[in-house]
């Protein structure tokens, strides 16, 4: 499982960053670094960028997990660089945003998008199979999502745009619920299809949603 | 009292039913002058709801101008934009104004019209959707609550005839049947063989099956369909046909292929019915209904 990141257009970058002249800037070494939008390359490529427009860089690191709690240990480790920047550029996902967010007083700014928890199905390639809805489904849909891999998440079968086993929206990606038939029709089990299913409890995880182990 | 669209649904009559698009603008004059050219032309008229995803003027207020003339309107609701409670909301306002007949659809992605950015909602889906009238019709909202005064509907919806592959379709098909549709209007449909092909499936069910009639005004409309457009095959003799037509004579040789498709469907008993759709060629229906000898 893995955080997928994209960096954001430099010119949103360089508008955020408008007016903080000193910056420090933040990688990690988890999933930023595996989609290669954190890691040590891609931080010391924005260091230069920034520098080419005048910004003073007050230092940088790759923390190990930008997620975790050691990031904690990180950050006092580097207190005096970060003291001396205005803000910390953050090339991590949202989480480690977050999570720096938490550990350092001043502002933040994320240098990427956190697009969707995702699975690595080939060489740098990444899929989104879960939405973390909160009330799976899979043990109905031949372990596919029909919320995530249906543009529309829908949940008793096929719209009217889907076309030669590919979704309306892009003919280059499968309707999730032809693959779900393909699969239920091999497994026998097409009954599943014909079951209707109620419409969804979107209060089933309310937002925020949060969790406690007892 | 004219009879109502269920009745003549129930009647055993070959059932004809066409579209009117809504302007994207307060500008309803033209769609008005169709309403008015066909109210009494056809059994109901349908009123697409953002068709394509493109924002217009809604549904239900074309509905509304409908019954005011004296016609029969289907109120076309799509899943799309609006989440239960709104979908519901807007069918109580539908019954409250004489609307009887509801076109249940999940509807286009966002991303195929002119909001691009705009928040696809797909709360429901087409057939949560037909079973959410029926609840609503015992007396119930989605949320298990009392109304006070219920609804009552003579509930549709869509089905792709040459869907590829078919059976998912002809599932959903069937969930449709079960969640309470009476009636079904096909997408556009070509190849009668086929068609028949279809019907001898859906014969077995209690439903009414309408033949979506499309209008194809060119040669290259009927190849960008068949190339673009899910489970529509536009066979290779029609397109032929079209492009033979001497300029300037392609629209009326759509409407001569339109016609002879609907007197073959009525003449053999085909099916129940047809939908006819003519895309911003309203001003043609009359035609094609003479051309299929059903002008009154």
């Amino acid at each position: 499982m893995k955080s997928i990141t994209k960096q954001k257009p430099f010119k949103e970058i360089e508008q955020q960053l408008e007016g903080l002249d000193r910056v420090y800037i933040a990688g990690c070494g988890t999933c930023a670094t595996m989609t290669k939008t954190g890691g040590r390359e891609e931080v010391l490529a924005m260091r230069e960028q920034l520098q080419k427009l005048g910004k003073l860089i007050t230092g940088w690191i790759v923390i190990p997990t930008a997620c975790d709690e050691m990031t904690e240990v990180a950050v006092k480790e580097n207190d005096g660089a970060i003291q001396n920047a205005a803000c910390i550029l953050v090339m991590a996902c949202a989480l480690g945003v977050h999570k720096l967010s938490t550990y350092i007083d001043k502002l933040v700014i994320p240098a990427l998008d956190t697009l969707f928890i995702g699975i690595e199905d080939a060489p740098g390639c990444f899929q989104e199979v879960c939405a973390q809805c909160g009330q799976c489904v899979l043990g109905q849909t031949a372990g596919i999502c029909p919320l995530t891999a249906c543009h529309k998440g829908l949940l008793n079968g096929p719209c009217g745009g889907t076309n030669n086993g590919k979704c309306e929206v892009d003919k280059e990606k499968d309707c999730a619920w032809t693959l779900i038939y393909q699969r239920l029709k091999e497994q026998g089990r097409l009954d599943m299809m014909r079951k209707y299913y109620s419409p969804r409890d979107y209060n089933v995880a309310p937002r925020p949603r949060t969790t406690r182990i007892a | 009292m004219a009879p109502s669209f269920r009745e003549v649904l129930r009647s055993g009559r070959f059932v004809i039913t066409s579209e009117i698009g809504p302007p994207k603008g307060t500008n309803i004059e033209k769609m008005l002058h169709h309403i008015d050219l066909l109210r009494d032309k056809v059994d109901a008229l349908n009123v697409t709801d953002h068709q394509s995803s493109v924002m217009r003027f809604p549904s239900i207020g074309g509905c509304l101008a409908i019954k005011e003339r004296g016609g029969e309107p289907i109120l076309q609701v799509t899943c799309r934009d609006r989440n239960r409670l709104a979908l519901q909301a807007e069918l109580l306002f539908a019954y409250t104004r004489g609307v009887r007949n509801v076109l249940c659809l999940t509807g286009d992605a966002v991303v195929v019209g002119d909001h691009k950015a705009a928040k696809g909602v797909f709360d429901l889906d087409s057939a949560q959707l037909l079973k959410a009238i029926r609840q609503m019709e015992s007396g119930k909202d989605l949320g298990g609550n009392d109304l006070d005064g219920a609804v009552e509907f003579c509930a549709g919806a869509i089905v792709t005839p040459e869907a590829n592959p078919l059976e998912p379709q002809l599932i959903k098909f069937e969930k449709k049947v079960e969640a309470g549709a009476e009636f079904f209007q096909t997408q556009a449909i070509y190849d009668l063989d086929k068609f028949a092909k279809f019907m001898e499936y859906a014969r077995q069910f209690q439903v009414k099956i309408l033949a979506g009639i499309i209008l194809l005004v060119s040669a290259k409309m009927a190849k960008y369909m068949t190339d673009n457009v899910p489970g529509v095959f536009v066979p290779q003799n029609v397109i032929d046909e079209l492009a033979a037509a001497p300029k300037g004579e392609a629209l009326n040789k759509g409407v001569e292929i339109a016609g002879r498709m609907i007197a073959t469907i009525k003449k053999e008993s085909m099916c129940h019915g047809v939908h006819v759709m003519a895309i911003g060629r309203e001003e043609v229906v009359p035609n094609i209904l003479k051309a299929a000898g059903l002008a009154t």
